[in-house]
């Protein structure tokens, strides 16, 4: 069982308390406890099984305005004394930053609605089993799939965020997810490899394991016989997979931590059109069950809905206090950064972005770390699909797409394929004016 | 040396009787005990902006049999907790039967000494010492936008208890120094990355001032940049350059010579053995046993000694890299590269310092043999896909080369190849062979471990280049 609030609360105010009896002027602690448990399948025998009992510890120290942190697992009394002694002597010799402070009293959150993050539901490793041999079953009604490699895995956890102000909130969660990862040889020797997954709150919203193991195989053999092409010029649409990455950047880049320093090439753009005016982004905290949903933010400050870019306007940083003091702003709860963030759906249907151009790559993969968030600059590693008046033609792999964050911003259409898989979503994207290199 | 069993219920005894019951009928398996100490300390905007001490504690215990493990870790080391682990390990291997393999071999090297890195120096010399490097990196004109200097220092005891009560230990030192310089000129902003580290104390490593090399390089790449132009896009020879850029092999080929992938037959390399996949004249390692480096371990996380591992000699594959269930299951044995991120984690094979050995060929006759292309020094990140081959690496410092002379600085662009064919690509092996400063950290299902790259300067044939320029 996933240790209970009580515990965690006693914890937690034991580190508080000490850390002022000490000296400390100011101190947050979190307390977190996490149990999980993984089985992995291959080739529809047990491969692995893995349990994780996960206890730790971070506490925060501010005498004034000096400050530093330390965390532990060990949770024993005496060891936790020995650190937050350590950490005492630390803080009082490191320089003062006058922006260092908790987060204002009155944007901590006071009142908690119920966003259904926690199922007390168990399931046990046979039954975790069983799935996993359907969704192999499945995965291997395709001849050409040689290798299936599948997980379940459960997660409970909790965790208490406190402060010397009074703070001490917190609430359990849940975690369940399956994948399959398929790897299939063509008539050459050569082999690809593809996968499909599902990850949720609630045990009983999981894709069933045939519709993991049939997608996995599906998208695995579509892969095979891939062409390498021309470097050109050339419109790209990216599969939902990728299409978040997007977002991803976009979050990255408007930290108010990015901002603050300087190092973000959105550095001034607040109220400035960065998208074309058809696109609307929400960070949305409260959706229930949802993957990236919170009560409140790392600090324990009060998240609320942002709309992040208003036809195309960019209208908020995402604001922690540290750097919010620094720009003068407040925090806005996103110390921990985005929650379930997306674009609103687009207007054209999946198939009709397709058709858009007569000629297209689609990319369902892409590898390498090519993000750069001080120039906009982008090139990365792609696999995908040549496509043709809306039909799938051919697949295409080592190839490169390269562009600037600044023009793809400004250059994307959206389908209104719009799901929630992950905790960061989008609609598959077309992307006009990127280069690819090829050949 | 840590003793994990004061301030506990478990006694050594109590623990060696949970693991030999636990593991008498299994092939293999241990008990993982470790505990760690590290420290960070990050200068940022002329501020010390976080200062961050991390004490940790738990186990993992382990028990294979046949192709499957089973395996349950906490930070809880108690007799109840040891327990609980062993009833689950138990459960999921009810119905398959091994026989424990208690060979193991010793070693009697060490490879780094036994000490704390973060308590051999004084908090206030590490914060005055970033000052310095602040004050030293801004001094060099107002182009400098921001600066960032952290320290990182490690201390990991492990402790490997064996069915039959044998005991294994080994003691980890690790530091990293890095700088970082956002540079702004006419409006255009540069970044420039340099660090340096390995299994030292700070005060060897950061002798003679050396430090100011680090600012002085994260100065000069943050520099070039800012004259730099966009990228080529296409295929086109490429010269690598020596040290760090061999990420590129580590990527392409190192990945794909693990054990399990090729155990499992998900490795492009898999049925290869014994065959050409690299020029002649390329010759590739990996190696555990180099003294103070990043990469390197005197046990690895199973207690096995590290070794010198050829993988590939004068273009033909030689050897896997192996932990002790993949060897078990392929016929051969373990390579010392059973390597785990920490308790919470199992042991998967992994590299160590993998490097390209010397060649004949000068730099120089490299970039002269050339008409047109780019020649490449430092790198970001690399990625490869183990089952298609395709890797990637960033470019963070490259020049074009026209007509057998460096031209100008180009745009960070992405490189892709494919693992299997690109070292029969590789054209002119260098005379340069040069180790990595310390700064790789390898990523593999989920878990980071500290390697070392080294090699001389490569001429490669055919790579496609991931510019913007048609």
């Amino acid at each position: 069982m996933v240790k209970d609030q009580e515990y965690l609360k006693k914890t937690a105010s034991f580190c508080i308390d000490l850390a002022k009896k000490l000296g400390a002027t100011d101190s947050s602690a979190a307390v977190m406890h996490s149990l999980s448990e993984t089985v992995n399948f291959r080739n529809r025998k047990l491969d692995e099984s893995d349990r994780s009992d996960s206890l730790a510890v971070s506490l925060t120290i501010y005498i004034g305005k000096k400050k530093s942190s330390i965390s532990s697992s060990n949770l024993n009394e005496e060891n936790i004394k020995t650190l937050i002694e350590r950490c005492i002597e630390t803080t009082k010799i490191t320089p003062e930053d006058e922006f260092n402070s908790l987060p204002d009293k009155e944007l901590l959150v006071d009142k908690i609605i119920d966003l259904n993050l926690y199922d007390d539901d168990h399931i046990e490793n046979d039954e975790k089993i069983e799935y996993l041999k359907e969704v192999e079953e499945a995965a291997l009604q395709k001849k050409e799939i040689i290798n299936t490699e599948t997980g379940f895995s459960e997660s409970k956890s909790n965790f208490i965020l406190a402060n010397s102000d009074g703070f001490l909130n917190g609430y359990k969660s849940s975690s369940f997810s399956a994948s399959c990862v398929a790897v299939a040889k063509d008539s050459n020797g050569k082999m690809e490899r593809d996968y499909e997954f599902t990850s949720t709150c609630h045990l009983h919203d999981m894709l069933r394991p045939k519709q993991i193991g049939t997608i996995a195989a599906k998208k695995t053999l579509q892969k095979l016989n891939p062409k390498k092409i021309e470097s050109e010029k050339i419109s790209i649409i990216f599969d939902r997979r990728i299409s978040k990455g997007i977002l991803s950047v976009l979050a990255s880049a408007i930290s108010a931590s990015s901002i603050a320093r300087g190092t973000s090439f959105l550095k001034d753009k607040i109220n400035e059109e960065i998208f074309s005016t058809s696109i609307n982004i929400f960070d949305k905290p409260n959706i229930v069950k949802g993957l990236g949903s919170r009560y409140f933010d790392s600090e324990g400050v009060k998240t609320e809905e942002l709309k992040l870019v208003d036809q195309g306007v960019l209208k908020h940083y995402l604001v922690d206090t540290y750097n919010g003091k620094k720009l003068n702003l407040k925090s806005n709860g996103r110390s921990g950064g985005t929650s379930n963030l997306f674009f609103e759906r687009g207007s054209i249907s999946y198939k009709e972005l397709l058709k858009l151009n007569q000629r297209a790559l689609y990319i369902t993969e892409t590898i390498g770390h090519g993000s750069n968030l001080v120039t906009g600059d982008y090139s990365v590693g792609a696999t995908g699909f040549m496509i043709e008046n809306g039909i799938f033609k051919y697949p295409v792999s080592e190839i490169t797409i390269a562009g600037n964050f600044n023009d793809i911003f400004k250059n994307i259409t959206l389908a209104d394929d719009l799901e929630f898989k992950y905790s960061t979503n989008a609609p598959t994207i077309l992307i006009e004016g990127m280069v690819v290199a090829g050949k | 040396m840590i003793d994990f069993f004061t301030k506990t219920d478990l006694s050594r005894k109590d623990a060696e009787n949970i693991i030999s019951e636990t593991l008498n009928d299994c092939d293999d398996g241990e008990l993982y005990l470790e505990n760690s100490k590290s420290e960070s300390i990050l200068l940022d905007d002329n501020k010390i902006k976080s200062l961050s001490y991390s004490s940790d504690l738990g186990y993992g215990l382990r028990a294979v049999t046949g192709e499957v493990i089973a395996y349950s870790h906490s930070n809880e080391i108690s007799k109840k907790s040891l327990k609980q682990s062993a009833n689950n390990l138990s459960s999921t291997l009810k119905s398959q039967k091994g026989i424990y393999n208690h060979e193991i071999p010793k070693t009697n090297e060490k490879l780094y000494k036994d000490i704390n890195p973060i308590d051999e120096k004084s908090l206030q010399s590490k914060l005055e010492l970033l000052k310095e490097v602040n004050n030293y990196t801004r001094a060099k004109g107002g182009i400098v936008q921001q600066v960032t200097a952290s320290f990182a220092g490690e201390y990991k005891s492990i402790e490997i208890i064996r069915s039959g009560g044998e005991v294994l230990t080994d003691v980890r030192p690790l530091i990293r120094f890095n700088v970082s310089v956002m540079l702004e000129k006419n409006g255009k902003k540069e970044t420039g990355v340099y660090g340096i580290g390995g299994r030292q104390s700070y005060d060897e490593y950061l002798k003679d001032d050396n430090w100011k090399n680090v600012c002085d390089e994260a100065f000069r790449i943050a520099s070039v940049n800012l004259e730099s132009k966009p990228a080529p896009a296409g295929e086109m020879k490429v010269v690598l350059g020596s040290g760090w850029p061999a990420i590129l092999i580590h990527e392409a080929i190192g990945h794909g010579l693990e054990g399990d992938f090729n155990r499992k037959k998900t490795s492009a390399f898999h049925n290869l053995m014994g065959q050409r996949v690299a020029s002649e004249g390329v010759t590739i390692i990996d190696d555990g046993t180099l003294h103070n480096r990043r990469g390197s371990l005197t046990i690895d996380d199973e207690g096995t000694p590290t070794e010198k591992t050829v993988l590939i000699e004068n273009g033909i594959l030689k050897n896997f890299m192996q932990d002790r269930l993949n060897a078990r299951l392929m016929n051969t044995r373990s390579t010392g590269s059973g390597r785990r991120e920490s308790y919470k984690h199992v042991v998967l094979p992994r590299m160590r310092n993998t490097m390209m050995l010397n060649g004949k060929y000068s730099q120089e006759e490299m970039i002269k043999s050339v008409d047109k292309g780019i020649f490449a020094v430092s790198f970001g990140g690399g990625q490869v896909d183990i089952t298609s081959g395709k890797f990637v690496f960033n470019c963070t410092e490259a020049y074009e080369i026209i007509n057998g002379k460096i031209g100008s600085p180009i745009k960070g662009a992405t490189l892709i190849g494919d693992g299997p064919s690109i070292l029969k690509e590789v054209s002119l092996v260098g005379n340069n062979m040069m180790l990595d400063p310390g700064i790789g950290t390898c990523g593999k299902a989920g878990q980071g471990v500290p390697v070392g790259v080294a090699q001389p300067s490569i001429l490669i044939d055919k790579m496609t280049v991931g510019g913007t320029q048609l």
